[in-house]
């Protein structure tokens, strides 16, 4: 990738950053790790990758992108704000009671929203439905969804890792937000999953693992997968949960909480001082 | 004192622990549903199944079989109604002795939204044989509720909610299985009340009593098997009903209540609950306002199901 476009969008994704702090400070609660884990991932998609067009968020041949782990709605919105979707301000009424911007990604209220996630497991799935009919009707779009590893624990996953392949969804490219962590501590305390490479590449599926904070390897894997034919893609996204936020980083107790004022200026304060050292 | 009832539901199996046939199960939501206060004390006893909750139902029901009492945990949405099938086929129809204890039920969940607000689980808990359904309405009654359940052999749905919600009973309060309880005696109306609505429903006893009408309040915290005595001879003596519960008006209290009467005794009945619409986030209080249901929405049900009572 060109030196501009990657500092453009680190810079993006510092911007997306603020507004997932902004989101779930405004409102009082949410879940800010996992948001922070996936950004970067979400940013390579959507400003570089993804075929979608803010003005026909219903478009029937745009890309899709389904956030299988729901509960990191901040950072969809965020990006949907960023990219014009919705407005910027909107962000600060997230989960409100007269906001449309609900606690998780709410297909009917939210566009650019492409489905509704939240309780585990689902998203993924409903990926598969729509890369199958992609395939069926002969349209290229491709469908991107966001997984969890804790999440990997919901047999219901795995019945979509089985589908997949078994229907050679190569339209279909799904990221790992592999940040080793969920609610209750250590994803390897908790229930492992591991080794979760083997095991996608057991279930038929083409895998790359990758930083999943460096922009250049998250383009370059989903150029990868645009190019793998008979078999979806899985990427594997070694991240961090609350990355960007120097207190919330490998912290599992900032799955589901809100920063308070001192906190939240002391992320604003980190990301701009990032921003700043981008020089863009 | 204020208290969740998921607290007291921690409180409790952290007391009654030293049982050693008690195994609890929670699926990555141990310190929301507060099973994580049991494995405090009994770590070797305690087993996290990771966000697996179909599995955590039906190896539940394995556990059950080797002699265990077996409590499993998860939110409402997850542990009740994602895994109904489970519950139906692995618990109920074997009827082992597997009590899912549901935290965060109803729409007072709050700013999680839609997606996490279950207000459907007592419908699909109530319709499955072999299944007794409870639902505690302060932390002294949870407590006492859990104890029961321990000593009951089968299956058994407790739920439980995540707000603190006002003690309703002093120490001398003694639960019994599968009775309601009057708290507060009328000749005008009759409230009948779950869980978080019980406070409601008192408070709109004062509204009422206020503006000269009596009404009889009473709580049910065993919906299934429900007690029809107390059901039918509120009735008798009232002559009109209103039901309140954090559940969709379809297949919850208020359809039991109605089950009973219009088979015993008809009388007119108003259901306060949700109308057949999915919650969505905002704080707990605004929603209860939002979906009508407060004391207030209580008090003109009361008012217009009276104008129904036949003459
Ligand atoms: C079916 C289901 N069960 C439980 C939950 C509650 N829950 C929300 S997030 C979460 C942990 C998710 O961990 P992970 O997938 O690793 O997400 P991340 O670390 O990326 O935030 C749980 C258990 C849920 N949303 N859905
Ligand atoms: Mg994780």
């Amino acid at each position: 990738m060109e030196q501009e476009l990657l500092l453009k969008l680190k810079r993006k994704a510092a911007d997306v950053r603020k507004g997932i702090i902004e989101a779930v400070f405004s409102a009082g609660s949410g879940h800010p790790g996992g948001s922070l884990s996936c950004a970067d991932i979400l940013t390579v998609l959507y400003f570089k990758h993804m075929n979608v067009n803010p003005s026909k968020p219903k478009d029937p041949d745009r890309d899709r992108f389904v956030l299988s782990k729901g509960h990191a709605a901040p950072v969809l919105y965020s990006v949907l704000a960023e990219k014009g979707y919705i407005p910027k301000e909107d962000l600060f009424t997230f989960r409100q009671a007269d906001s449309y911007l609900e606690g998780h990604p709410s297909l009917k209220d939210v566009p650019g929203v492409d489905m509704t996630t939240g309780s585990l497991g689902q998203g993924i799935c409903a990926a598969c439905g729509m890369a199958q009919m992609g395939k069926l009707d002969k349209k290229d779009y491709r469908v991107y969804a966001v997984l969890g590893d804790g999440e990997l624990q919901e047999g219901q996953v795995w019945e979509a890792m089985m589908y997949a392949a078994h229907y050679k969804l190569d339209n279909l490219t799904a990221f790992l937000d592999h940040n080793g962590l969920q609610i209750d501590g250590d994803i390897k305390e908790v229930m492992s999953p591991e080794p979760v490479v083997a095991k996608f590449e057991a279930f038929g599926w083409s895998v790359i693992l990758i930083d999943g904070h460096d922009m250049d390897q998250i383009d370059k894997a989903i150029k990868k997968a645009k190019r793998t034919k008979g078999k979806p893609t899985m990427i594997v996204a070694e991240t961090i949960k609350g990355k960007g936020v120097s207190y919330m980083e490998n912290k599992y107790e900032w799955h589901g909480k809100a920063p308070n004022q001192e906190q939240r200026d002391i992320a604003i304060a980190e990301l701009d001082a990032y921003i700043e050292s981008l020089g863009v | 004192m204020k208290k969740a009832t998921r607290a007291a539901y921690g409180e409790a199996l952290a007391e009654y622990g030293s049982d050693e046939r008690i195994i609890v199960l929670d699926a990555d939501l141990s310190k929301s549903t507060m099973t994580a206060k049991f494995k405090e004390v009994y770590p070797e006893r305690f087993f996290n199944t990771g966000i697996a909750e179909a599995n955590m139902i039906s190896s539940a029901a394995g556990i059950a079989t080797c002699g265990k009492i077996v409590f499993a945990s998860s939110f409402a949405i997850f542990a009740a109604v994602r895994a109904a099938e489970q519950i139906r086929n692995s618990v109920c129809y074997p009827r082992l002795n597997v009590k899912i204890a549901a935290t965060h039920a109803g729409i007072s969940v709050g700013e999680d939204g839609a997606t996490h607000q279950a207000i459907e689980d007592i419908a699909v808990m109530r319709a499955l044989p072999n299944l007794t359904v409870i639902q505690p309405c302060d932390g002294r009654e949870t407590k006492q509720a859990v104890k029961a359940i321990i000593d009951y052999d089968g299956p058994v749905y407790l739920r439980l909610g995540r707000l603190p919600v006002e003690d309703i009973y002093d120490n001398s309060y003694e639960f019994t299985w599968g009775k309601g309880v009057q708290l507060k005696d009328g000749c005008d109306v009759t409230i009948i009340a779950t869980g978080l609505m019980v406070g409601s429903a008192l408070e709109a006893y004062e509204i009422l009593k206020a503006q000269g009408i009596l009404a009889r309040v009473i709580n049910i915290h065993t919906i299934k098997p429900i007690d029809r005595e107390i059901i039918i001879k509120a009735a008798k003596e009232t002559g009109a009903i209103v039901t309140a519960e954090e559940h969709t008006i379809i297949g919850g209290l208020g359809s039991a209540v109605c089950e009973v009467l219009s088979e015993e005794y008809p009388v007119p009945v108003k259901r306060i609950g949700i109308e057949d619409k999915f919650g969505k986030s905002g704080k707990p209080n605004e929603l209860l306002k939002l979906y009508g249901l407060t004391p207030e929405d209580i008090v003109i049900k009361a008012k217009n199901v009276m104008t129904l009572k036949r003459k």
